[in-house]
């Protein structure tokens, strides 16, 4: 916990503390333009897939992530908010979590 | 003073912002194995979503603390950026410890709006800016992980799609308006899936909490789109050279 703590407060303060100079490199620029969305897209797919599944389950619950992850990209598509797209994707996977043992 | 409570003020809506989504994180950790403090203090220690939430992966598995560094550090780097961009944006005779209390807090959302400052950004003002989301950031954590104590285990499991779906909704919307930026999100989700599913290089995705995997990933999926926009720059300007010469 430590060592994560002090890895992303030094990140902050190298740059504000001791740098002063311009970046001019524009592949530089660019690449860490890109990288807040690489890092977040690398990190959602395809492990989305298995974020309702509940600790120590033997099976993943893929069907409920599935079809959650579907109308959270649908209403991301639409421009809705992060906390109406969470909410509902989150109400989704319980319906399904609910209906599925009802279905089969 | 005044500077201080203008900060507070244009702070406050992120305090509000910040608050579902670290609740979000402290139902996570605790799904993860976290007590409710630890999972109050990571969000203290390190105001960051997304690299707070890969680090708790990565703990929780029992990654090696250079795993830990380099995952922490690639996900952080946005940070490195906003604090560059902030030096340029305080007064050049600002002493050492200001400026280390100010790096504490360059989150996305205080960037923005310190960035949007049409003056130098002061030390009090921006120790206004950063208080209420600290705040907001922590109880947020606290609230989410003592009440995912209360949730049924299927309930539990469903929560923790949620901050997958923030982040869904935060890469969407400029993917959608930017041809580039759908691309880079692509390219990094496909190399993501090829690292946990492809055998042979999925021993990237099987140590610890898969921090390589991600790191690649997101590495090579940003380096792609830098080079084809430096591509893209260097035909423009070759075609512009190439018309002078006519």
């Amino acid at each position: 916990m430590l060592i994560m703590a002090l890895t992303t407060y030094l990140i902050r303060l190298i740059p504000i503390g001791f740098v002063r100079t311009k970046l001019d490199n524009e592949w530089v620029r660019d690449f860490l333009f890109y990288i807040p969305f690489c890092v977040l897209s690398a990190m959602t797919f395809p492990d989305v897939l298995y974020s309702t599944t509940p600790a120590g389950a033997t099976t993943p619950h893929f069907v409920s992530a599935a079809i959650a992850t579907m109308v959270a990209i649908v209403m991301a598509w639409k421009d809705r908010g992060l906390v109406r797209v969470a909410l509902v994707a989150v109400l989704v996977a319980v319906l399904v979590e609910l209906l599925l043992p009802v279905i089969f | 003073m005044n500077e201080f409570v203008r900060g507070i003020k244009k702070g406050f809506p992120i305090c509000l912002g910040y608050i579902p989504v670290s609740f979000t994180f402290g139902l996570i950790a605790v799904k993860m194995g976290f007590n409710p403090l630890e999972a109050t203090i990571i969000s203290l220690t390190n105001m960051a979503s997304a690299g707070q939430f890969a680090g708790i992966r990565l703990i929780e598995g029992g990654a090696p603390y250079i795993e830990l560094v380099i995952t922490t550090f690639v996900i952080n780097l946005r940070y490195m950026l906003m604090s560059l961009s902030l030096s340029q944006k305080v007064a050049p005779e600002m002493p050492f410890y200001k400026r280390a209390i100010m790096a504490f807090c360059i989150t996305d959302e205080v960037f923005a709006l310190a960035s949007m400052e049409k003056e130098d950004v002061t030390f009090p003002f921006f120790g206004g800016l950063m208080t209420t989301p600290i705040f907001g950031w922590t109880l947020g954590t606290c609230l989410g992980a003592v009440a995912s104590r209360m949730l049924s285990p299927m309930l539990q499991g469903c929560f923790g799609i949620a901050l997958y779906c923030m982040f869904i909704a935060i890469i969407i919307p400029p993917a959608r308006k930017g041809r580039k930026v759908a691309i880079a999100v692509i390219v990094s989700a496909l190399l993501s899936c090829l690292f946990k599913y492809v055998p042979g290089i999925n021993v990237l995705s099987k140590s610890g909490g898969g921090g390589w995997a991600i790191i690649v990933s997101a590495i090579l999926g940003a380096a792609i789109c830098a080079s084809i926009k430096e591509v893209k720059r260097f035909n423009k300007r070759k075609l512009q050279e190439g018309g002078a010469h006519v």
